[in-house]
């Protein structure tokens, strides 16, 4: 007969949960529930009073422009940063994984900017990038007009994008080569023997055995860079020139911290996070189903 | 015998009680918003006071930015656990004085014995941070007001030994600069500080109705139907030509870096970077300030004081307000003035302060120089209705919304016209919303 231990009492084991339980409502339905009071009132800051409006702090933020410009810039962003994150990731985990020259100190070196915190990396950028005193300004020095961040709405959004998607290629690179490395090597040797040639081995083999990280990589890269591109923008550009590197995540920052209007802030995080949970349910509606734990 | 030894023991108890509670200062504590040199300045002050006097001990503490002071002292007051004391910007000026979080600074000192003349403060000052009948909320601390940076060496290839007086001098000087080979006449960061705040009192414009909101919450901005649009137009068509350039951190120098290595040869700026482009410049490079130039045929006003104010929360013991009072006495002596004034570039807020600097020789000396026209500036003119002060909510949202407006001018993506009056509609759209958060409270 099976043995099994069981706790027969349900105390014991509400007693395991309520640390779990208590710090996830420490840190997070109590600020949500603050937040989601304060996004159906005008709160004012040093308190002393607020009014129930409703739904007016959605209806505002819905009828400014400037917002529907950050949740687009915020998406542009997103796809912009997954994409190149993961790509130079994957290119990178493949190359280490092949074994190549010196693949052993490049597998240390990649990681590393990772471990670079989001503003220092968003300094040392913002130098690179500077368009009169940095290593750009000497490709730019004749003409301003081909790279000028601090005016130019584009030029800034692709220095935060590649600032941000240079720090994350490195986690996508950690993830990817340990899938790699796991796949077991008597499949890539028969394929090898079968005469497969590297590119088909990564088509054929790899790739598809490491859908699930694939997949699990893209909801963290799309979610993460909804949430941590402030950093970087904070110090790059402020959200500008003229909110051209606004995010709803900055936005946010700005209205409640500096300008002081806590309910709107409130209803934009609210905005935020149901955008989150959307787009994480349709990814795992849509793209887990073509996925293949194995 | 019993009775006389519980008497030596309690003798002895009370002696020993007593000299601890004398021995004991009372603490509190003081939030700002200061970093580098100029924090470093603010604890300087600070251990002055504590070294002045043995009853109260003021710690201090930097929290980082304007900004940041003020979040983490809201964050706290909600929480119950504030400072004595806040340092709050010129910006953050209302939503404080709209709130029942602060102990006025004239009760605070009236309560703890305290004569202060209030009349001793200079009015531009004073005004700012007083309430409708002229008593001063908080304390005038770091003030400063806007001047005209320019280079004398440069000036002087031109043929001119003094700055131009007017917005049409500058820009000829700015032109004759471009022709003697100056790259870089006029510095900008597209900051509305220098060229819509002060430029609009200086010429006695209003930014907004209802006095600059001083009469009521329900004020309207209005700068897109004043001469602002002028200024914004003149100084879009010297950028066009070559005369200003754009400095931000992104191009890869601010505008008191690019004045102070003399790349630029004119800035728009705070007084309060004269130490540092002294401290910061170019060897032997000859420079001076100025008051900011007036449109041509207006009569100069008084400019508006910036910085930030120290205030006094609620919710504290009667011994951290005694300490509180005596350290702002303590700032407000004359030789806590010439400390501050000579360790940063902040001018003196009192007239006497200012008397005795000058009595002590201080604007004679080379590296102070000057300083004394930031105070002429301010009290250029008796206060009008567009000088007193700014009293607009979500103030920060609104220097913002302007500041968008100028980048997307510049980038010639909208004209000066269209692009101001958008930024007109949000600002008015964040007043209305301002005033509906304080439904029903009145200006004090």
């Amino acid at each position: 007969m099976e043995k099994r231990a069981t706790f027969s009492k349900t105390s014991v084991g509400v007693m395991f949960v309520l640390p779990q339980i208590l710090l996830v409502f420490t840190f997070f339905y109590w600020p949500t529930g603050a937040a989601l009071y304060w996004a159906f009132t005008l709160e004012r800051p040093w308190g002393g009073g607020n009014e129930w409006v409703g739904l007016d702090n959605f209806r505002q933020v819905f009828a400014d422009r400037a917002y529907w410009g950050s949740i687009s810039r915020s998406i542009i962003f997103a796809g912009a940063t997954s994409f190149l994150s993961m790509g130079f990731g994957l290119l990178l985990a493949v190359a280490c994984d092949r074994g190549l020259k010196f693949y052993q100190a490049f597998r240390t070196v990649f990681v590393w900017p990772y471990a670079v915190v989001a503003p220092a990396a968003a300094l040392a950028f913002r130098f690179i990038f500077a368009p009169e005193a940095g290593i750009f300004s000497a490709l730019v020095k004749s003409n301003h007009e081909f790279w000028n961040p601090a005016q130019n709405g584009y030029h800034a959004m692709t220095m935060i994008i590649i600032c941000y998607s240079w720090k994350y290629a490195a986690y996508c690179f950690i993830f990817f080569l340990a899938a790699l490395q796991s796949i077991p090597r008597s499949v890539i040797e028969a394929s090898a023997l079968d005469g497969a040639g590297v590119l088909r081995r990564v088509r054929d083999i790899q790739l598809p055995l490491i859908t699930p990280t694939f997949f699990f990589l893209l909801v963290i890269s799309i979610t993460d860079s909804f949430q941590d591109s402030f950093g970087i923008v904070d110090v790059m550009t402020d959200g500008g020139p003229a909110k051209a590197t606004e995010f709803m995540v900055y936005k946010i920052y700005f209205d409640g911290f500096r300008g002081l209007d806590y309910s709107g802030a409130a209803a934009q995080s609210i905005v935020l996070m149901f955008l989150m949970m959307v787009l994480t349910f349709f990814q795992f509606r849509f793209i887990e189903r073509r996925i293949h734990y194995s | 015998m019993k009775s006389k030894l519980i008497a030596t023991v309690a003798t002895l108890l009370l002696a020993a009680a007593t000299s601890a509670f004398s021995a004991e200062r009372i603490k509190f504590e003081m939030w700002h918003g200061l970093t580098g040199d100029l924090g470093g300045a603010v604890e300087e002050v600070c251990k002055r006071f504590n070294d002045s006097q043995a009853d109260y001990e003021i710690t201090c503490t930097s929290q980082g930015s304007y900004d940041n002071a003020l979040q983490n002292a809201i964050a706290a007051y909600r929480a119950k656990k504030n400072p004595t004391i806040v340092q709050v910007f010129d910006a953050g000026t209302l939503d404080l004085l709209l709130s029942e979080a602060y102990v006025p600074a004239r009760k605070l000192m009236a309560d703890n014995g305290y004569k202060i003349n209030w009349e001793d403060y200079i009015p531009a000052i004073s005004n700012y941070y007083a309430n409708s009948k002229g008593e001063l909320n908080s304390f005038p601390f770091n003030s400063s007001t806007a001047m005209f940076y320019w280079n004398k060496d440069a000036f002087a290839k031109i043929g001119k030994t003094s700055a131009p007086k007017t917005w049409d001098e500058t820009f000829d000087a700015l032109k004759a600069l471009k022709s003697a080979g100056y790259e870089c006449p006029m510095a900008w960061n597209y900051d509305t500080w220098p060229i819509m705040e002060q430029s609009s009192a200086i010429n006695n414009l209003p930014i907004a109705t209802k006095a600059n909101g001083y009469q009521g919450l329900d004020a309207e901005f209005a700068v897109n139907k004043t001469k602002f649009v002028d200024i914004v137009k003149n100084l879009k068509k010297a950028y066009d030509d070559g005369l200003v350039k754009i400095k931000t951190p992104d191009t890869g120098a601010t505008i008191v870096q690019a004045f102070a290595n003399a790349d630029c040869q004119v800035m728009l700026s705070s007084i309060a970077d004269h130490g540092t482009v002294g401290k910061t410049q170019k060897p032997d490079m000859q420079w001076e300030v100025a008051m900011l130039p007036t449109l041509t045929g207006v009569e100069r006003h008084n400019s508006l004081v910036g910085g930030a104010s120290l205030w006094a929360l609620q919710g504290k013991t009667d011994g951290e307000y005694k300490g509180a009072a005596a350290f702002f006495n303590f700032i407000a002596q004359p030789d806590s003035t010439l400390f501050w004034s000579t360790r940063t570039g902040y001018i003196p807020v009192t007239k006497s302060g200012f008397e005795f600097m000058k009595a002590q020789g201080f604007y004679d000396k080379a590296p102070y120089k000057g300083r004394e026209l930031a105070i002429a500036s301010l009290n250029a003119s008796p206060i009008t209705e567009n000088t007193r002060g700014i009293r607009l909510g979500g103030f920060v949202q609104i220097r913002k919304e302007m500041r968008d407006a100028l980048t997307d001018i510049f980038a010639n993506k909208v004209s000066v016209d269209d692009g101001i009056n958008a930024a007109v509609e949000r600002s008015n759209a964040v007043l209305r919303k301002f005033e509906k958060t304080y439904a029903g409270k009145m200006l004090p």
